[in-house]
């Protein structure tokens, strides 16, 4: 109850805060968009795996979203569900594989796969625009030609709405037998197998619906930036993900929007007051909440709201 | 393809693979004792290679002899090494033995974040690039072309020495008996009457110095750029796991598979000169799941 609360004031501080202060729109776009593959990680997390290479749903969305938003002049609306569907796919073949490796291996050939990924967008530029991206014009939003700003402010709606919904649906997964069975692939794998419950394809439902999430996450990327770069699957940018997960707490969804959030605005005043450093204050953050706060800002949070239930 | 750029390839392929597999050696040794993937090895490798270059520049400005421009590079990289390995291990690594595998693995990213921005801090973003040794060692013709003796000779055999010198301090040292059974089981091992601790110190200081070995070595023949070590970090990443995570033999194998193949794409088919070590990984890793090498029962070192 006490969380629902909690929910309902930060989405609408979001709102709030977006729509009195123009120029946060777009970070709090970015730290929406940025908390929907989080989300996605957190599936994985779940499972005890952790890839380092989820920035390629994301990176083949926000693609996919350019591609068709310049062929076809499509709606938002359109592009957002056809790149998910794209991710979706995606994840669904390459899950086929991948659900058979564990630990290392997991990390490693989703960072490999990114990588090829990647590559092949840089390297093909005729195609894709090379290393410095495609750019493509603002699309209607549900039919409607808008304005940048008021572009901005349905988009920010539309990604507030998305991530109660995602967020909603994890749990509800998370609870869910497929869900429980996930995270008995973290602590015993055997058993699992010996309820007669495949541990594979468990694993590939969640890898799809973190391919999903993490699609879902970087067409609103995409569309919120008018551009797309290689750079959003580059592997850095998949550990920055995992980074998120960890710092708002992996044993929620709502961990991945607070973690997401606090990145945004750590790296907003980062960049501002200590040029080129932010990749070192982000480092020296990570290490103070594993080793002070390992279960995140949701585990503070949650502690918080327990105690207050036993006062 | 004639006989003569086939040449060259081969020989491009086994300059760049000496490379990798030094990086690739420490990285996998490290692994073998800890069980974490250091992902800050790659910050190694970059910071090794500016301090080397850092050398080279003192050594042209004070007119010292240019004959300390080899031993040099190889100072630069135990000293780098050996400094860094052993903050990284008395203030991070030796902290999280017991922390859940996700969390450690995130640990070494976060080194990687903090190397990353104090190497630009301390080198800036201009390329580094000092290559006085390569001109200084000169030229060999071989089957008709003309190729450096610093790539042809230097670094390959390096890499063989390092090969060679881990394999049999491993082998038939007291100490290298030691790693090994750390290796194979920390908690016996610490049983046993092993210095668990002492072990691991040296062992990721040894670790992190062959990363910044092929820093250092790679420094007179590529220009060093912020972004270098992610890339190498992938690059070394790729070699491990398709070798056998924790396997010397198969470190050596896969970064000559991976230095030779990435070359002969350079010549054939350049657009995918960048893909080919990836490619390599995913196909082996898609037969072998658990690499080249390695075998459920196998001994990891």
């Amino acid at each position: 109850m006490r969380l629902r609360l909690l929910i309902g004031a930060l989405a609408l501080a979001v709102l709030v805060l977006g729509l009195s202060f123009p120029w946060l729109k777009t970070p709090l776009l970015l730290a929406l968009a940025n908390g929907l593959a989080v989300a996605g990680v957190i599936v994985l997390i779940r499972a005890g795996q952790v890839s380092f290479g989820n920035a390629m749903f994301a990176c083949l969305a926000g693609y996919g979203a350019a591609f068709m938003a310049r062929a076809w002049q499509l709606d938002a609306l359109l592009l957002i569900g056809l790149s998910a569907v794209l991710a979706a796919l995606a994840g669904a073949v390459i899950g086929l594989f991948i659900v058979r490796y564990r630990g290392i291996f997991f990390g490693m050939l989703n960072l490999a796969l990114s990588m090829v990924l990647f590559s092949v967008l840089g390297k093909f530029g005729a195609v894709t625009g090379g290393t410095d991206g495609l750019r493509f014009d603002r699309p209607t939003l549900g039919f409607v030609h808008l304005e940048r700003e008021g572009f901005e402010t349905a988009l920010l709606v539309l990604a507030l709405a998305m991530a109660i919904v995602a967020g909603w649906l994890v749990q509800r997964y998370f609870a869910s037998i497929s869900g429980q069975a996930l995270a008995a692939i973290k602590t015993n794998e055997t058993r699992l197998e010996y309820l007669g419950i495949s541990a594979r394809r468990v694993f590939w439902g969640g890898y799809v619906l973190a391919a999903t999430l993490c699609g879902l996450g970087g067409s609103l990327f995409a569309l919120a930036q008018g551009l797309v770069t290689p750079e959003m699957g580059y592997w850095v940018r998949s550990g920055e993900l995992v980074f998120i997960a960890i710092l708002g707490g992996s044993g929620h969804a709502l961990g991945a929007f607070i973690g997401a959030f606090v990145f945004e605005f750590m790296k907003l005043y980062a960049a501002a007051l200590l040029t080129g450093a932010w990749q070192l204050v982000m480092g020296l953050v990570l290490l103070a909440m594993v080793f002070l706060a390992p279960k995140g800002v949701f585990g503070m949070i949650e502690r918080r709201l327990r105690s207050g239930r036993n006062a | 393809m004639n006989a003569s750029l086939f040449a060259l390839a081969l020989m491009d392929g086994v300059s760049y693979a000496a490379l990798l597999f030094l990086v690739a050696l420490g990285l996998t040794l490290i692994f073998g004792v800890m069980r974490i993937l250091n992902i800050a090895h790659g910050s190694l490798y970059a910071w090794g290679g500016y301090f080397a270059a850092t050398l080279g520049l003192l050594i042209t400005r004070f007119e010292l002899s240019p004959l300390l421009a080899l031993p040099a590079l190889v100072v630069a990289a135990l000293l780098m090494g050996g400094l860094l390995g052993t903050v990284l291990e008395f203030a991070l690594l030796r902290r999280i033995l017991d922390k859940d595998p996700i969390l450690q693995l995130l640990v070494t990213f976060a080194a990687f974040m903090v190397l990353e921005d104090l190497q630009r801090m301390i080198w800036g973003v201009q390329p580094v690039f000092v290559s006085d040794v390569v001109s200084q060692l000169g030229t060999l013709s071989v089957a008709g072309v003309t190729y450096t003796r610093y790539q042809l000779l230097v670094l390959p055999s390096m890499a063989v020495l390092a090969f060679f010198g881990l394999r049999w301090f491993l082998g038939r040292t007291a100490l290298g008996r030691q790693v090994t059974a750390v290796t194979h089981h920390r908690e016996v091992a610490t049983a046993m009457g092993v210095n668990t601790g002492r072990v691991t110190w040296l062992t990721i200081s040894v670790g992190c110095a062959l990363g910044a070995l092929g820093g250092a070595l790679a420094s007179p023949t590529t220009s060093f750029t912020p972004g270098i070590g992610a890339e190498m970090m992938v690059l070394s990443f790729a070699v491990v796991a398709t070798g056998g995570l924790g396997q010397i033999g198969g470190a050596a194998l896969a970064a000559l598979m991976i230095g030779l193949a990435r070359s002969f794409a350079i010549y054939l088919l350049p657009e995918l000169e960048v893909l080919v070590p990836y490619l390599i990984m995913v196909g082996v890793l898609l037969i072998r799941p658990e690499g080249l090498f390695s075998t459920v029962a196998t001994r990891r070192i």
